[in-house]
C-alpha cells in the first residue's frame, strides 16, 4: 500500500484556483480589448503590451530578488493588473510613462504591501492615479477614434464626453457611438457593449457576484436622474453610464477581490459609495472623471466596512 | 420550487457510484474489534472478561452515565482480549477483541422477517428499549438516540424530522436502506413519533434520489402524519439546522437546540435501527456501509457487523485500488481520514471512501485573496477567512465575537477556496479552543 495522506476533512476540493479567476477576468476583457484595437489601433496594442510585460516583469523581479519568495507570477494577477492599467490609459501615452505607471502599480500598489491579497488599494488604479497627477497633460490628451489607426503618439487628439460636459460646449457622440465604443477616452473603457458582455461572462462563471456592479451603476443612474430632473443642464443618466470609465470601473476595477468588502451587505454599501463619489466628482469637482478616485477612496474604507458590516448569520433576525 | 435551506451551500459532484446497488451481507470476519467509545459521550464500561463466551446480542459494555450507550456483541465467539485499538478518530482507545466462532444469536432477538407495524407501548417503554439496544444516531455524529428523545424541561416537540437527505457525495447507505427497508423505516418513524409525542413527521429526501422519494411517498400513504418532502440537492442539507430550516422554515438560533423550534431530528438509518430495537428486540450490532471510490472495482452497499475491519469491506468491493491516496471513514466532506485498513466499522460508520492520490493531495495554500467565496458558501453565515486569521493569531476574543462556535465543520469553505486555504482545519481548531474558554469561564 502507498503512504496514505493524513488530513482532516474536507477531503475533496472544488478545483477553483486563483488562476482560474484571474484568467477568467482576462477572458472577460477580451471583447473590450478588440474594441480598443479597432478604434485606437497600434497605440492600444503598444500600450497594453508594454503595460502587461512590465507588470509581469516587475512582479517577478520584486518577488524573487527582494522578497525572496517563489514566484507566483503564473497566477495571472500581474497580467490582469497590466491589462487594467493599460485600459485606463490613453492609447497615445509614451512607452516610458507606461513603464513608470506599471512600476508604481506593481511595486508600490501591490508588492510593497506583501503581494496579492495584502494590498489595500487597487494596484492598477494606484498606477493610473499616480500618472494622472504626475503627467496631467499626457494623461488627458485623448486620441480621436480612428479605425485601425497605425499612428501611435502622433495620433490626432480631441475631447472626451466628460470633458465636453465639464466645459459645456461641443457636440456629444450619438448613443450608438457610445455603445460601440466610437468615442474618446482611455483605451479600454470605451466599448460599452463589449464591457457588459464581459461582465455577464464573469457573473455566469461566478467569478464575481452582482452586488458591486449593480450598486455602482444603479447609484450613478439614480443620482444623475434626480439631478437631471432638477436641472436639465446636468447630463442624463444614460450619458453618464456610457461615458468615462464607469462600466470598466464598476465591472472590473471596483470588483477586485482584494480591495472590496467581503459581505454582500458590505459590497452594496461600497458600491453605493463609489456611485455617489463618482457622480459628485464628475458634476461638482474640478476633474471631469471621478471613477478612479471614488474606487480608491472606497478601497480605503473597505477594512472599516469589513469590521462593521458582517454577513447575515444563520438564525439571526 | 423545491425546498432547501437559504444561507450558503455548495454543489460538489455527487458521485453516487453505488446508487442502485442492493444491500449485500458481508461475510463474518475471523475477529471483530469493538471499541467502547463509538458514540458522543462517556465510553461504555466493560461487563465481560477475557475468555468469556458471547453470542450475537450479548451485552459487552454498559452505558456509563446519562450521555452514553450500551454496546453489544455483533458476533458469537470468545473474548480474546480487552486492549487498545486505533479507531476512526486516529487515536487508540480501549476495545474488545472477539474471536468469531459460528453465528449463534441470543434467544431474545426476533430474527424473523415479519413486519410489525403496531405495538401498544408507552413513550417510556419505547425509549427504554432504544436505550437498551444501544441505538445512536447513524448519520455520523453517533449521539445516543434515547438522550435526544427526552426533551429538556418546559420544551415540547411538535414535529419529528427524519434526515434522509444523504447530502454527502458518494454515500448511498441511507438511499439503499430506504429502497429495501422502507416499511420498517415507516414503522420506526411511527415509534419515534410516539416516543416524542408528536403527530407529524417530515422525511426530507434530496431530489437526486427520485426512486426513494416515490417509494417512500407510496409507503407514507398508509401512515397518519408522515410526509415525504423532496428537497433541492445542496450540501450541507443534512446539517441539522439546515434541514430544519428547509422543512419547517424556522432557523434554530445560535447555541440553541432543535427543540427550541419544536423539532426533533433523527437520521433515517436510526429510524430503521429503532424499529429493529423496539419491534425485534435487536440491539445495534450491524449497519449498512457504502464502500466506494472512483477506482473501486465494485462500489457497494454492505450490511456489516460492527467491529469488522474495513480491510474486509474493501476486499469485498474488489480490493484497494493501487492509486489510493487516502482512506476516508464517512463522506468526503466531513468523514475522517484513516491511518490504515485494520480500523473497525463502528456504529457511526456510514461509508468507506477510497480517494485516489491526486484527489487526496492538497495543493499548497496561498494568501487569502479576500474573494469572499467562503462567506458566500458558509451555511451558518459566518466569516471563515476572518475566523481562520483569528485562530492563526490566537485571537480568541475575536474568534468568539465572530461566532466561531456556530461553525458546523461542514467543509464548504475549504472546498470552495481558490487559494486552497485550510479554512475548516483552523475553524475546527479555533472552535474547540473557544468552547473550552467559554466552559472554563462558566465553571
Amino acid at each position: 500500500m502507498n503512504n496514505l495522506y493524513m488530513a482532516p476533512s474536507p477531503h475533496i476540493h472544488s478545483g477553483d484556483s486563483i488562476g482560474r479567476n484571474m484568467y477568467g477576468v482576462l477572458l472577460a476583457l477580451v471583447p473590450a480589448f478588440f474594441v480598443s484595437l479597432y478604434y485606437f489601433g497600434l497605440g492600444a496594442l503598444i500600450v497594453t503590451a508594454v503595460s502587461v510585460a512590465s507588470c509581469v516583469l516587475f512582479e517577478y523581479l520584486i518577488q524573487k530578488y527582494l522578497m525572496k519568495e517563489e514566484s507566483t507570477v503564473g497566477d495571472g494577477s500581474a497580467i490582469l493588473t497590466g491589462v487594467l492599467l493599460a485600459f485606463n490609459l490613453p492609447s497615445n501615452l509614451p512607452v516610458w510613462i507606461v513603464i513608470l505607471g506599471a512600476f508604481v502599480a506593481i511595486g508600490i500598489g501591490k508588492m510593497s504591501f506583501g503581494g496579492l491579497g495584502r494590498n489595500i488599494f487597487n494596484p492598477a488604479l494606484v498606477g493610473r492615479v499616480f500618472l494622472l497627477i504626475s503627467f496631467p497633460a499626457q494623461m488627458t490628451t485623448w486620441p480621436v477614434p480612428e479605425v485601425m489607426s497605425m499612428n501611435y503618439t502622433d495620433v490626432e487628439t480631441g475631447a472626451t464626453i466628460l470633458t465636453l460636459l465639464k466645459e459645456g460646449s461641443g457636440d456629444l457622440p450619438s448613443y450608438a457611438q457610445m455603445l460601440l465604443g466610437n468615442r474618446g477616452g482611455s483605451l479600454g473603457e470605451v466599448g460599452a457593449i463589449a464591457l457588459v458582455l464581459g461582465l455577464i461572462f464573469m457573473l455566469v462563471r461566478r467569478i464575481i457576484t452582482w452586488h458591486i456592479p449593480v450598486a455602482v451603476i444603479g447609484t450613478v443612474f439614480l443620482f444623475t436622474a434626480i439631478l437631471h430632473a432638477a436641472n436639465p443642464a446636468f447630463a442624463s443618466p444614460p450619458v453618464h453610464l456610457l461615458s468615462g470609465g464607469l462600466l470598466l470601473g464598476a465591472g472590473f476595477m471596483a470588483t477586485d477581490y482584494v480591495t472590496s468588502p467581503m459581505s454582500r451587505r458590505g459590497m452594496l454599501i461600497y458600491g453605493v459609495g463609489i456611485g455617489l463619489l463618482t457622480t459628485v466628482i464628475r458634476l461638482f469637482g474640478s476633474y471631469p472623471e471621478g471613477m478612479s478616485f471614488a474606487i480608491l477612496i472606497m478601497n480605503a474604507l473597505t477594512p472599516l466596512i469589513n469590521t462593521y458590516v458582517k454577513p447575515k448569520r444563520f438564525g439571526e433576525k | 420550487m423545491l425546498k432547501t435551506f437559504h444561507i450558503g451551500g455548495i454543489h460538489p459532484p455527487e458521485n453516487k457510484l453505488s446508487a442502485g446497488q442492493k444491500i449485500t451481507q458481508l461475510n463474518l470476519p475471523k475477529q471483530v474489534i469493538i471499541p467502547l467509545a463509538q458514540h458522543i459521550g462517556a465510553p461504555a464500561s466493560v461487563t465481560v472478561r477475557k475468555g468469556d463466551e458471547v453470542k450475537v446480542g450479548t451485552l459487552l459494555a454498559k452505558a456509563n452515565g446519562y450521555v452514553s450507550a450500551n454496546i453489544h456483541s455483533s458476533v458469537s465467539g470468545k473474548i480474546n482480549k480487552v486492549d487498545s485499538a486505533f479507531d476512526t478518530s486516529g487515536y487508540s482507545h480501549t476495545a474488545i477483541y472477539i474471536d468469531v466462532e459460528g453465528d449463534v444469536w441470543e434467544d431474545y432477538i426476533d430474527r424473523s422477517d415479519t413486519l410489525i407495524k403496531d405495538k401498544l407501548m408507552t413513550p417510556q417503554q419505547i425509549i427504554d428499549k432504544i436505550a437498551d439496544a444501544g441505538i445512536v444516531g447513524l448519520g455520523g455524529a453517533a449521539f445516543p438516540t434515547h438522550v435526544k428523545l427526552y426533551p429538556p424541561p418546559e420544551c415540547w416537540a411538535t414535529v419529528l424530522i427524519i434526515n434522509a437527505a444523504e447530502c454527502e457525495p458518494y454515500l448511498t447507505s441511507d438511499h439503499a436502506l430506504m429502497m429495501e427497508k422502507g416499511e420498517e423505516i415507516m414503522s420506526g418513524i411511527n415509534l419515534l413519533m410516539s416516543a416524542t409525542r408528536v403527530g407529524e413527521a417530515l422525511i426530507g429526501i434530496e431530489n437526486n434520489k427520485q426512486d426513494a422519494i416515490r417509494h417512500m411517498q407510496q409507503l407514507a400513504k398508509e401512515y397518519r402524519g408522515i410526509k415525504v418532502v423532496p428537497l433541492k440537492t445542496k450540501y450541507p442539507q443534512g446539517g441539522e439546522k439546515q434541514l430544519i430550516e428547509a422543512l419547517i422554515h424556522r432557523q434554530v438560533k445560535s447555541g440553541e437546540l432543535p427543540i427550541s423550534v419544536g423539532a426533533v431530528v433523527q437520521n433515517v438509518g436510526t429510524a430503521f435501527a429503532v424499529y429493529e430495537a423496539v419491534m425485534k428486540r435487536k440491539p445495534l450490532i450491524e449497519r449498512v456501509v457504502t464502500v466506494t471510490g472512483k477506482d473501486v472495482a465494485r462500489p457497494s452497499n454492505f450490511l456489516v457487523r460492527i467491529g469488522t475491519p474495513i480491510s474486509q469491506l474493501i476486499e469485498a468491493a474488489g480490493g484497494l485500488p493501487a492509486n489510493t491516496g487516502k482512506i476516508v471513514s464517512g463522506g468526503p466532506m466531513m468523514g475522517r481520514g484513516l491511518t490504515g485498513t485494520e480500523i473497525p466499522v463502528v456504529k457511526g460508520t456510514s461509508g468507506v471512501l477510497l480517494l485516489p492520490e491526486k484527489d487526496a493531495k492538497r495543493k499548497p495554500a496561498r494568501d487569502c485573496i479576500r474573494c469572499a467565496k467562503c462567506i458566500d458558501v458558509c451555511p451558518m453565515g459566518i466569516n471563515p477567512t476572518a475566523l481562520m486569521t483569528a485562530t492563526e493569531f490566537s485571537n480568541w476574543e475575536a474568534a468568539e465575537q465572530n461566532h466561531i462556535t456556530d461553525c458546523i465543520e461542514c467543509g464548504s469553505c475549504a472546498y470552495i477556496c481558490p487559494a486552497n486555504r485550510p479554512l475548516t482545519d483552523y475553524l475546527r481548531m479555533g472552535k474547540r479552543k473557544v468552547m473550552g474558554i467559554i466552559k472554563s469561564r462558566k465553571a
